[in-house]
C-alpha cells in the first residue's frame, strides 16, 4: 500500500467544494430514488384500490338485480 | 394505522435537516487540517451511525418477533433492516468521495474503519436473496428473524473490536480528548446525527404504511373474492 497523504494540506475551497457538493447531491438523489419509488408503489395502490371499489360496485349491482328479475320471471 | 402522524413527522425531519445543512454551512468552523472537506462529515458520521443503530434496532424487533410470534415484529425487523441497507449505500458513497478528497484514494482496504463496515453491509445486502430464497411465509419469518438477531448482535461487537484496533488513516473522532470536537462542532454534529435519525423514522414509518396499506387491500381483495391484478410475486413480509 501507498503511504496515504495523512499530513496533506487542506484542498482549496474550489476543489474541495466540488467533493462536497458531490457527497450531499449523492444523498439528495439516494433520497429522491427512494420516494420516487414510495410514489410509485402508493399509486399501484390507489390503482388498485379503484379496481377493487369498481368491481365490489359491479357485484353489488348484479346482486341487486338478479332478485328482481326471479320476481318478475312466470 | 401506520400513517397517523407521518405529516407531522415529515415535517419535523425537513425543517431538522434544513437546520442540520445551515449549521454545517453557516455555523460550524472550518477544519484546520482538512478545511471545507470536513463538511462531509456531518453527513457521513451521522448517516453511518444510524445504519448501523438501525441494524440492532431490527434485531430487536426479530427478537420481540420470535417471542411473540407477532408477525407485525417481522414487518418492522425487515423494514428497519432495509432502511438501513439504504443508509448503508448512502455511507459507502460518501465516504468513499470524502476519502478521495482527502487521502487521494477512494477506498483503503487495510483500515479497519471502511473495510469493517463494508463487511456489515454485505452481510446485510444478503439478508433479501435469504429471505426470498424461503416460500413459506412462516419459516421465512423466522429464519429471518435469527438472521436479523445474528448479524445485529455482531455489528456492536464488530463496532468495538474496531475501536481497539489501531487506526491507520481514519479518525477515532470520538475516542480520546485529542479527537474530540469543539463546541461548535459538537453541537453540528448532534444536530445532524438527529436529523437523520429522524429522517430514518419518518422513512420506516412511510414504508410501514405503504406495507399496512398494500396487506390491507389483499385482504379486501380476499374479502371480496375478487381476481388478482398482477402485483409483485415477492414474498415480502406484510403489515395489516
Amino acid at each position: 500500500m501507498d503511504l496515504l497523504p495523512i499530513g496533506a494540506p487542506a484542498l482549496p475551497l474550489d476543489e474541495a467544494g466540488k467533493y462536497v457538493a458531490g457527497a450531499y447531491v449523492v444523498f439528495l438523489v439516494l433520497l429522491l430514488v427512494y420516494v420516487a419509488i414510495m410514489a410509485a408503489k402508493l399509486q399501484r395502490i390507489e390503482r388498485e384500490l379503484r379496481e377493487l371499489a369498481t368491481f365490489a360496485e359491479a357485484r353489488a349491482n348484479a346482486e341487486e338485480a338478479a332478485p328482481q328479475e326471479e320476481v318478475s320471471a312466470p | 394505522m401506520y400513517g397517523t402522524g407521518l405529516r407531522p413527522l415529515s415535517i419535523a425531519t425537513v425543517v431538522l435537516i434544513a437546520a442540520a445543512l445551515s449549521l454545517t454551512f453557516f455555523y460550524a468552523p472550518l477544519d484546520a487540517d482538512q478545511g471545507f472537506v470536513q463538511k462531509i462529515f456531518y453527513l457521513h458520521v451521522p448517516l453511518a451511525i444510524i445504519a448501523l443503530l438501525g441494524f440492532v434496532v431490527g434485531g430487536v424487533f426479530a427478537i420481540a418477533h420470535l417471542r411473540s410470534g407477532d408477525r407485525r415484529w417481522d414487518a418492522y425487523s425487515y423494514v428497519a433492516i432495509h432502511m438501513s441497507v439504504i443508509f448503508g449505500v448512502a455511507v459507502l458513497v460518501t465516504g468513499g468521495i470524502w476519502a478521495k478528497a482527502s487521502w487521494g484514494h477512494w477506498w483503503v482496504w487495510d483500515e479497519p474503519t471502511l473495510v469493517s463496515f463494508l463487511i456489515v453491509f454485505l452481510m446485510y445486502a444478503t439478508y433479501y436473496p435469504f429471505r426470498y430464497a424461503i416460500e413459506d411465509r412462516d419459516r421465512q419469518a423466522r429464519y429471518a428473524s435469527v438472521f436479523a438477531i445474528t448479524a445485529g448482535a455482531f455489528v456492536p461487537l464488530n463496532f468495538m473490536a474496531v475501536r481497539m484496533a489501531e487506526s491507520l488513516v481514519h479518525p477515532r473522532t470520538f475516542a480520546t480528548a485529542e479527537g474530540g470536537l469543539p463546541g461548535e462542532m459538537m453541537f453540528t454534529f448532534l444536530v445532524s446525527l438527529a436529523a437523520m435519525a429522524l429522517l430514518w423514522v419518518t422513512l420506516v414509518k412511510l414504508e410501514l404504511t405503504a406495507k399496512s396499506a398494500s396487506g390491507q387491500l389483499k385482504r379486501l381483495r380476499r374479502a371480496l373474492d375478487a381476481p388478482t391484478s398482477g402485483g409483485s410475486s415477492r414474498v415480502a413480509p406484510e403489515v395489516s
